[in-house]
């Protein structure tokens, strides 16, 4: 146990416990009396308090006295069998640890043959079985939904996964990939780079870039910053790098908005969105299956 | 007994009585006002002008502070203050302080209605105020139990009377819990940390939360109903010897349960377990204070049919005995597997809150406030009947739907499908809830209905009568 600095503190709190059991059982013990013949005066107490506040003499109710001997016999044998005092785990070897542990391997092997079978097949495979895609669809919106949305549709900062826009790219790898070790996107402040100056002049370039509304002047003047610095990133035809997970900026997909203000806000404090990694917590058979009916999303028949 | 006993120009000290009493039923109303809203809101989220101070976030804290600390509190000081002195034969120790720690208690409450809503918090449920306001509830604790003890200690009666027991383990503990739960290390005026981290953090936070339920709206109340209902049945204290056993048994054992809070959390197994085993022991304790107060009644059962004040008062045992079952059940870890986390455990409180704190306080309040202006009844005794059963049909919708929706949310939430995964999300679960969110709105609107009757007849009460400072008699020698 490393509960405690002090091994002797588990040990005393035990002791504490299992006396103070006792000790209940023993102050009821010791208020026990005879019971009062039937319809006999118990008398009060003798005490007089405000006038007329006095107390009747009975003995405790018996049914009451062996709810309380139940509880305490209850509380031992609890005490016995599990983890409670302190220094002891309990006959039955019980913890919440080892009962996750044993609950997600029953389950697992349960399932895990239902996983198997899909992660013998490739993903464009699984995203045309219709009892994959349920199953991916029951995954999304209990792992999934939170951030993209019940149908995928996404938020702000959350991509629209339905869209066929991809940031990390939309080959079955690529999505598999995005799920199981998850993203980091690392747009930098950029301030610095292209002078405090360009930065409202980058972002009206950079809507001139998608036919947005835009001041010709100032585009302009950011184009030729856009060329120098940005361009590393975002291309020369500012249609992005899923490689570096650097969004295409010359189609209508937004993910924090195209508002001039959005696109100063990216370029000023830079943008570093995070996918978390599924792999460990969901494990390969449901991550493909999610992988599968993430990428079949935007492959659905437009209706 | 004592030579200075039964001068009769001596009278007890019914002003700050009376002051509390009806702020009891002011805060009464402001509380769960704002009750009604914050259920409407979960009802209809964009029911409110989008405004944080009007966020539920900001609202729910206001809430619960204002019908445990405003609308509790005031009526817990309000009775200890007359019972003590009344089975004591024996005026408070200090009016001046006595006055302070009601001045002082409003002052608490009005910082909390200011800052709540400004989102200052220190993030701990039932303890949320910030460190100032912290430092004032520790003051006027402190000199509620100067006042308190000051008075048992100059009682003209040898004994001290078992109401009194209660409100002296109540004043007590609720002063460690408070002091040693609200340490924290101010950053700012507003803002602090807390003087404990992570698990350690939660544990210390859940011991004071479950004594706050175990002594603040347990014990206290315990103390208003060993005094006002063999008052108001005419009859003695079912069992003297009930008394002793179950209140040691309950004080004692109240302190250990506060762990059933984090069953399956990161807090040791051990720890966990034990505060399971000390809660299913609490049953028996707290079913004790049930049985000694409906049995005072033997005898007297008529009086039910005619006296709505008994109603109330006797009510609020029957909804004490449910809770204090409950409570134990939900202890239990299968049965917190299932329950955690869901409205069943918004319906376990509320069969307390409203049920026994609520009507306990209400009943008692129809007994005393009479007698602080000079009568012997309520202006309407009918409409203490209406308020019983608005208030008990509220009761009812309010913890029924609650229920459902918990049990409901809780099957939801672990349903599985053939594949494995899981049946529902939690929207859906959401939107199941909505129908009996409008059942618990309902139910609300009715209590909160039951205190705008109240206040009417209180009003009528109060206005033409003339405040009383009742004269302290001697006390009755009972025996030799």
């Amino acid at each position: 146990m490393s509960d405690f600095i002090y091994s002797w503190v588990g040990i005393a709190i035990a002791v504490v416990t299992i006396v103070s059991i006792l000790a209940c059982a023993w102050f009821l013990k010791a208020n026990t009396v005879r019971r009062l013949p039937q319809g006999a005066d118990p008398g009060t107490t003798g005490h007089l308090w405000d006038g007329d506040l006095a107390e009747w003499n009975n003995p405790l109710p018996r049914w009451w006295m062996y709810l309380f001997y139940i509880t305490i016999v209850f509380g031992l044998l609890y005490l016995a069998l599990y983890p409670g005092l302190a220094v002891y785990g309990g006959a039955l070897g019980w913890s919440s640890a080892g009962q996750h542990a044993t609950e997600s391997k029953r389950w697992d092997s349960r399932y895990a043959a239902m996983f198997d079978v899909y992660l013998k097949q490739e993903i464009p495979v699984v995203a045309r079985d219709p009892a994959a895609r349920e199953m991916g669809q029951r995954l999304f919106v209990t792992y999934c939904a939170q951030c993209h949305a019940s149908d995928a549709g996404g938020s702000r900062g959350f991509p629209n996964l339905r869209d066929n826009d991809w940031i990390w790219g939309g080959e079955p790898a690529q999505v598999h990939e995005s799920i199981a070790k998850g993203r980091q996107a690392v747009m930098p402040p950029m301030v610095e780079a292209i002078g405090a100056e360009n930065v409202k002049a980058v972002a009206n370039h950079v809507r001139s870039l998608s036919g947005l509304p835009h001041d010709a002047g100032l585009a302009a003047q950011g184009k030729v910053k856009f060329e120098q610095v940005c361009v590393a990133c975002h291309g020369m035809d500012a249609k992005g790098n899923p490689a570096l997970g650097a969004p295409n900026l010359a189609d209508r997909v937004w993910l924090y908005g195209s508002s001039e203000e959005a696109i100063v806000e990216a370029i000023t404090r830079g943008r570093n969105g995070v996918m978390p990694a599924q792999l460990e917590f969901l494990g390969a058979g449901k991550v493909h299956l999610l992988a599968a009916y993430v990428w079949g999303l935007s492959r659905e028949p437009r209706k | 007994m004592q030579a200075a006993a039964g001068n009769p120009e001596e009278t007890y000290n019914y002003r700050v009585v009376r002051q509390f009493a009806i702020m009891t039923v002011v805060w009464g109303v402001v509380g769960m006002l704002v009750g009604v809203i914050i259920a409407a809101q979960l009802a209809w989220p964009e029911l409110l002008p989008s405004v944080p101070w009007l966020s539920y976030g900001r609202l729910r804290p206001l809430h619960t502070n204002a019908v445990i600390f405003a609308f509790g509190g005031c009526a817990l000081f309000a009775t200890s203050y007359y019972i003590v002195q009344r089975t004591c034969h024996a005026r408070l120790i200090s009016d001046r302080l006595a006055g302070f720690t009601f001045w002082g208690w409003q002052a608490v409450i009005v910082l909390a209605a200011v800052t709540l809503p400004l989102g200052m918090t220190q993030g701990k449920e039932y303890a949320e105020l910030e460190w100032p306001i912290d430092l004032l509830i520790a003051v006027v604790w402190v000199s509620y139990a100067i006042v308190f003890f000051g008075t048992i200690m100059k009682r003209r009666i040898p004994h001290i009377y078992v109401a009194n027991w209660f409100f002296g383990a109540f004043i007590l503990t609720v002063a460690i819990l408070h002091i040693v739960n609200s340490a924290a290390s101010p950053a700012s005026l507003t803002k602090s940390y807390s003087a404990y981290a992570g698990v350690q953090d939660a544990m210390i936070q859940w011991w004071y939360g479950h004594n706050a339920v175990g002594f603040f709206l347990t014990a206290g109340f315990l103390g208003m109903m060993y005094y006002f209902i063999p008052k108001q049945a005419e009859r003695p204290v079912y069992s003297y010897r009930l008394s002793v056993v179950h209140f040691w048994a309950l004080i004692f054992t109240y302190m250990w349960a506060g762990p059933h809070h984090l069953h399956y959390t990161a807090l040791p197994d051990w720890a966990q377990s034990l505060g399971m085993v000390f809660s299913l022991i609490l049953l028996a304790p707290s079913w004790g204070g049930m049985i000694n107060g409906i049995m005072t009644l033997s005898g007297a059962w008529h009086k039910l049919r005619t006296d709505p004040i008994l109603k109330f008062l006797v009510t609020s045992l029957s909804f004490y005995g449910m809770s204090t079952f409950e409570g134990p059940m939900m202890s239990i870890k299968t049965v917190n597997a299932l329950s955690h986390y869901t409205d069943w455990t918004i319906g376990h409180v509320h069969s307390g809150a409203l049920g026994w704190v609520g009507m306990i306080t209400i009943g008692s309040m129809y007994y005393l406030i009479p007698r602080l202006f000079g009568r012997t009844e309520m202006y309407s005794v009918r409409a203490i009947t209406l308020h019983f059963w608005v208030a008990t049909i509220g009761i009812v919708l309010y913890i029924t739907a609650m229920w459902i929706a918990g049990v409901m949310q809780g099957l939801m939430w672990r349903a599985v499908n053939a594949d494995g995964t899981l049946t529902y999300t939690f929207v859906e679960s959401v939107k199941a809830s909505w129908p009996y969110y409008v059942v618990r709105l309902v139910g609300g609107v009715l209590y909160l209905g039951g205190m705008l009757i109240m206040c009417w007849n209180v009003w009528k009460t109060v206005v033409g009568s003339r405040p009383v400072d009742a004269p302290i008699p001697a006390p009755a020698m009972a025996h030799a």
